[in-house]
């Protein structure tokens, strides 16, 4: 546990020296996290003319670019290592190493964040500009708790992705299963469109479901969307889920390390 | 010219017998194929359980584009998606060189690599998406309608492929891109909702720079039989310009490669 401590500052170095080499591969990720404009455009024609439930076009302003940030801090890519390193054998490298793979792969995630926070500046910028503060929450506990669900909502999807990931060990490649996961998010989590719009029977289930503290119970609170009662009621629930996908994490990296033999290493 | 059909029946084979091989994947893509199709389907009933008609266009018409979307999503991910993920792993490894070596235009080998047969459910998803539309319609386009709709369907594929060439390009100065075919896929979600939704810049890029607008928007206008001659004319020349500029950009970059093994 101490020597894993000891390596994590070195292992975040490296994370970040990572993450600025390969800028044109950041850069191809950012891109491809551009949705949020795409229906942000779409939305703002639905409500050109009257407001759909709460939402006008400056709430969705607020939402789309709120969502943009959210998942350009929150993101994570440690499926498609997992996969590629137990097809391709060389996650044998990984584990010749004294610490938990799964430390090794989160510090990498984790030392790209500067590289993601001065991406998602302009945006802030961008919505600060043309919203105004006015447009977000005023309430100075949730914006001091908005950095912790951001927290939260990352160690889910970096959670999620690598017990997903694991199955990789059963059935050589989990990208389909992936993708699955893939297909809820974008609906349950808000990404293509709040919640709130939903038939009431979907929204009752997107809001038991993970998905949507990956994306849209950060994205809510900061617009002022949700009081604070039931923020801090959400949160809580938002981090047993970090709770329970941790465990899951460490259950199925056991039993899978168990299985992997290292094809052509 | 026989040659190359001939070689395209054998690589088309040889992708055959690769999928056969992980059967339980096939049942599961399948399965997944199917999935997608009708899940593709909540955004736009949301949209459309709030309006009437968005930009224009009426519940159907938006199916119609749906439809579309569907069908190309089979061909980019059937035909054109797992050859890039191969052509970019040739790229990074340096292997690319085997390909090279062969008596064949490279071109014409990296894009025809690998298929996946079982996209071909997502087709077949579209033209049920079709059905449902014409028939909420109560009208079944015209034979005129449907020649038109496919000769923006062969147009679009190659938009697409022209795309894609483009973007296998990049992956000779950026080594490193294992998620371009994420970042082509993301993107190309976008086609899944009437062009003249977008306003001001997003529009001129999805009309110019990435023509989604030619690739799902004009076939389901041609379908509908709303499309404007000209406009047909227009995405017929988009579309030769398009696939000659990444024939251009393919060439020169090749020469760009430089083997990266040994």
């Amino acid at each position: 546990m101490r020597r894993t401590l000891r390596a994590i500052p070195t292992l975040l170095r490296v994370g970040l020296a990572e993450a600025v080499a390969y800028r044109a591969e950041m850069l191809v990720w950012l891109l491809s996290t551009t949705m949020p404009l795409v229906m942000l455009a779409l939305m703002s024609a639905v409500a050109r003319e009257a407001p759909v439930g709460r939402f006008g076009q400056a709430e969705f302003a607020a939402y789309y670019l709120a969502a943009l940030v959210v998942r350009l801090n929150a993101g994570a890519w440690v499926i498609w290592e997992v996969n590629f390193e137990i097809r391709q054998g060389t996650l044998a490298f990984r584990l010749l190493r004294p610490i938990h793979p799964l430390v090794s792969y989160a510090c990498a995630n984790v030392g790209a964040m500067p590289l993601r926070l001065i991406a998602s500046v302009p945006v802030i910028i961008l919505a600060l500009a043309t919203l105004g503060v006015g447009r977000f929450t005023h309430d100075p506990l949730l914006l001091a708790l908005f950095p912790l669900t951001v927290v939260g909502a990352w160690l889910i999807t970096f959670l999620a992705m690598a017990v997903i990931g694991a199955l990789a060990f059963a059935i050589d490649s989990s990208s389909s299963v992936f993708e699955l996961w893939l297909g809820l998010y974008g609906v349950f989590s808000g990404y293509l469109i709040p919640l709130e719009l939903f038939p009431r029977w979907l929204e009752v289930t997107a809001k038991l479901l993970p998905f949507r503290f990956m994306l849209s119970f950060p994205v809510e609170m900061i617009i002022g969307l949700t009081p604070r009662p039931a923020a801090l009621r959400e949160l809580a629930l938002q981090w047993t889920y970090v709770v329970v996908l941790a465990l899951a994490a460490r259950i199925t990296w056991r039993a899978g390390l168990r299985r992997f033999a290292a094809f052509g290493g | 010219m026989r040659r190359y059909l001939t070689l395209l029946g054998i690589q088309v084979r040889a992708s055959l017998a690769v999928a056969m091989q992980y059967r339980v994947d096939f049942l599961v893509q399948g399965g997944l194929a199917l999935f997608w199709t009708s899940w593709s389907l909540v955004p736009i009933l949301v949209v459309y359980g709030q309006r009437t008609s968005i930009a224009g266009w009426s519940f159907e018409e938006a199916l119609v584009v749906i439809g579309w979307f569907t069908v190309m999503k089979g061909v980019l991910e059937g035909a054109v998606n797992p050859s890039l993920t191969a052509v970019v792993e040739h790229i990074r490894k340096g292997t690319l060189d085997f390909v090279l070596l062969k008596p064949a235009d490279a071109q014409f080998l990296v894009s025809t690599a690998k298929f996946a047969p079982w996209r071909t459910l997502d087709v077949v998803g579209g033209l049920a998406i079709f059905a449902v539309a014409f028939h909420r319609m109560g009208r079944w386009p015209s034979p005129g309608a449907i020649l038109g709709a496919l000769v923006m369907l062969v147009c679009a594929t190659l938009i697409l492929y022209a795309l894609w060439i483009l973007v296998v390009s990049s992956a000779f100065f950026v080594v490193k891109v294992d998620n371009l075919s994420f970042l082509l896929l993301s993107i190309f979600d976008a086609a899944r909702w009437p062009a003249d939704v977008f306003r001001g810049i997003l529009r001129v890029v999805f009309t110019v720079v990435v023509p989604l607008a030619l690739m799902t928007t004009y076939p389901a206008r041609a379908l509908l039989g709303t499309l404007a001659p000209a406009h047909g004319a227009l995405v017929l020349l988009g579309a030769l310009a398009f696939s000659a500029v990444a024939r251009f950009v393919w060439l020169r970059s090749i020469g760009h490669y430089t083997s990266a093994s040994s």
